[in-house]
């Protein structure tokens, strides 16, 4: 209860006192330690969970399982690690004039209440209210991603803007739908929409209207987690925003935004008996694999690399919790975990790297591990990573989906298979040239913070070796939970 | 012969209004007409929402149509218009594509939504049920404005009328969400239209007008 108020009170407040100190040398400060002391309060709470098992608060309004407990310590941490990440980085924005103060005092703003709005989505029990929460985190990153506000990043934003609003405004109809489902069992009142009362009654819910607004669901939350091809806002806003915005939304919205669609996955498969949500999110997440992985090659730009490299990975995640059942599930769960933690470990490397040599472009980039080894390293493992090499944890939960595909739906294996092949030769062979090539000089004025990205990396390589007991047993309960 | 109450053939009289000024805002070349087709709209809203509070007696609705009446009838077109006079863009003419064309377009999203929203009706116990399929072509058609307008502002209509569309689905199909909801959707839509005057100014600094055809550089594979 008051864990849950510190969690979403803390970034909150922190926003506002943001807003109002206006941008000095200790905005950056009190950015990392609002963003600690939410972390604190998430870990504190997960705790509470652990012991005690899931927990119902506020009349009911918010509610947490292990399910979207262990989200939250992710969203939190990672919220941490890039407020510490940030610092250096946007200071030398600011030196390089890309930034000026008002905008510096917009941007700390506006990421203490883009947490909050994460964490509310993630904590609410009420569908319309995880609606809203998306909706928010939606615009507070707008003004985050134009930033910059050259005619590139107004038109990512724009875009952004448009396309994420539109796609929500289906998912705004999937809730109503969904609303008007469950009002006629559980009456007119505030309870037709909570998660918990709905799950109660999966069963007894009209299956024709529960088909047609999970179909509205998937294509608003699926345009924020990035499927194709709801997926056109996603590169242009990772690349044109700063590079912490590029990893708080791969890292943290992106998540997000997939848990909401896992929730309605869980009440529309209680409700109807074949298998129409499952196909539907194997088919959205197997196009996804594929046409990103495709498009991975064609990509110029580092951050837009990435970005793809996002939207292969979340399709791979919303393929797995397709396919359902308790390993594909708790593979799902580890792959959203470890993609989070390496995706946003490669974003500072590569923020750094480009700060270091002016460009976002891949051929400027070169020769980094001669010239500093930390982020050429950095870049280099956070990429090994990602392509899923052992004994980093993306591996073994890569290996845990395909080895489920092969048994369960043989006929995706291929596609997986192939996709993961290109993408691997696609991104080591942009990535290993800009790691050892020829190098470029260039001098960082202030220390690169690169502590964050080895604390992250060391984490997955651990959960690729050794999945602590009290975690695993986490991710299976939710598995179950989630079915 | 089945009549229906008075109540309920105003509401069938104010869903085919807010048809007609769909169908009418999808045609409007004039920015500024745009706005006040847009504040009609809004106004259509409330009184129906307004109207099925009165015949089914569920009070909590009055409230919905009062902030319907503020938000979408007075201060979002209020916004909206100053947004124009400080961005001196008010003789934008449009030049649609084919608006002929546009309007056979929009008659088959019509004929789809009535389709779509029969087996939903259905179901419904509202008396208001055979409206549903209005408020989905209602969505449909901002849908269709959004994709045939090319300036900025037209396209935030499209957007808000579309959010329109949807309230009347949730007044028509289940008498409306609960209060919690209905005020935080309020509220992010007001912010949403904040952020994006903000926005204007931007793109207008950056680029000297609205016409997103500036905004058409990034593609595929840069």
């Amino acid at each position: 209860m008051i864990e849950i108020l510190a969690v979403l009170g803390i970034p909150l407040a922190g926003g506002l006192v943001l807003a109002l100190m206006g941008e000095r040398d200790e905005a950056a400060i009190v950015n990392i330690v609002a963003s600690f002391a939410t972390f604190v309060a998430a870990a504190v709470l997960t705790a509470r969970v652990v012991t005690d098992g899931p927990m119902l608060a506020l009349d009911k309004l918010f509610f947490v399982d292990s399910f979207n407990v262990f989200l939250v310590a992710l969203t939190a941490f990672v919220g941490f690690t890039t407020s510490i990440f940030s610092r250096p980085y946007m200071r030398i924005e600011r030196e390089r004039g890309h930034v000026n103060a008002a905008r510096l005092r917009l941007y700390h703003s506006m990421y203490q209440l883009f947490n909050f709005t994460m964490l509310l989505a993630l904590l609410t029990n009420n569908m319309g209210i995880l609606w809203v929460a998306l909706e928010a985190a939606t615009l507070t990153t707008v003004l985050l991603v134009s930033l910059y506000r050259t005619p590139a990043s107004l038109e990512a934003a724009w875009k952004y803007f448009i396309l994420c609003g539109v796609g929500i405004a289906q998912a705004l109809f999937g809730t109503i739908l969904l609303f008007f489902a469950a009002e006629k069992l559980l009456g007119a009142g505030g309870g037709a929409l909570l998660w918990t009362e709905l799950d109660a009654v999966k069963g007894q819910l009209e299956p024709t209207v529960l088909s047609l607004a999970f179909v509205f669901l998937l294509v608003g939350y699926g345009t924020k987690v990035g499927l194709v091809p709801l997926h056109n806002w996603l590169p242009d806003a990772h690349a044109e925003g700063p590079t912490p915005v590029s990893a708080v939304l791969s890292g943290l919205l992106l998540n997000v935004a997939l848990y909401a669609v896992v929730r309605c996955k869980v009440l529309v498969e209680g409700a109807i008996p074949t298998a129409f949500a499952k196909n539907l999110m194997m088919g959205f997440g197997l196009l996804s694999v594929v046409v990103a992985a495709f498009l991975l090659s064609r990509q110029k730009d580092i951050k837009r690399l990435f970005a793809y490299s996002s939207i292969e990975h979340m399709g791979i995640i919303t393929f797995a919790f397709g396919m359902g059942g308790a390993i594909a599930n708790f593979a799902g769960l580890l792959h959203m975990t470890v993609h989070s933690l390496t995706k946003s470990a490669i974003f500072f490397a590569v923020g750094h790297a480009t700060q270091k040599c002016g460009t976002q472009a891949i051929d400027g980039i070169r020769g980094l591990i001669t010239t500093s080894p930390v982020i050429g390293w950095g870049l280099m493992i956070g990429t090994l990573a990602i392509l899923g090499m052992p004994p980093f944890g993306v591996f073994a939960s890569e290996f845990l989906i395909l080895t489920t595909a092969m048994r369960e739906q043989p006929w995706a294996t291929p596609f997986l298979l192939v996709a993961l092949g290109i993408a691997f030769a696609s991104v080591f062979s942009k990535v290993q040239p800009m790691a050892f090539g020829e190098p470029v000089e260039a001098r960082l004025p202030h220390r690169p913070a690169m502590i964050p990205v080895f604390v992250h990396l060391a984490i997955v390589l651990m959960l690729g070796l050794w999945i602590p007991p009290f975690l695993a047993a986490w991710y299976r309960q939710a598995a179950l939970l989630i079915g | 012969m089945n009549v229906l109450p008075l109540y309920a053939q105003l509401i069938n009289l104010f869903a085919a209004i807010l048809l007609l000024l769909s169908f009418a805002m999808l045609a409007q070349r004039r920015v500024l007409s745009l706005i006040d087709l847009f504040a009609a709209q809004g106004l259509a809203l409330a009184a129906s929402t307004a109207i099925v509070a009165f015949g089914t007696g569920q009070h909590h609705l009055y409230w919905s149509a009062g902030l319907t009446l503020v938000l979408k009838v007075f201060l979002l077109p209020w916004i909206l218009y100053r947004l124009i006079r400080q961005l001196d863009v008010k003789w934008d003419f449009e030049r649609l594509i084919n608006v002929p064309t546009t309007m056979l377009i929009g008659i088959v999203l019509v004929v789809f939504s009535f389709n779509l929203a029969v087996p939903i009706s259905q179901l419904a116990s509202t008396v208001t049920r055979s409206t549903l399929g209005i408020a989905m072509a209602c969505v449909m058609l901002s849908f269709l404005m959004m994709i045939t307008r090319r300036k900025a502002i037209p396209q935030v209509i499209g957007f808000l009328s579309m959010e329109n569309g949807l309230f009347f689905a949730a007044t028509s199909a289940t008498y409306g969400m609960p209060m919690v909801v209905e005020l935080g959707i309020a509220l992010d839509v007001l912010v949403g239209v904040l952020i994006l005057g903000v926005f204007f100014f931007q793109i207008r600094e950056q680029f000297d007008s609205l016409d997103l055809k500036h905004l058409e550089k990034l593609k595929e594979g840069e």
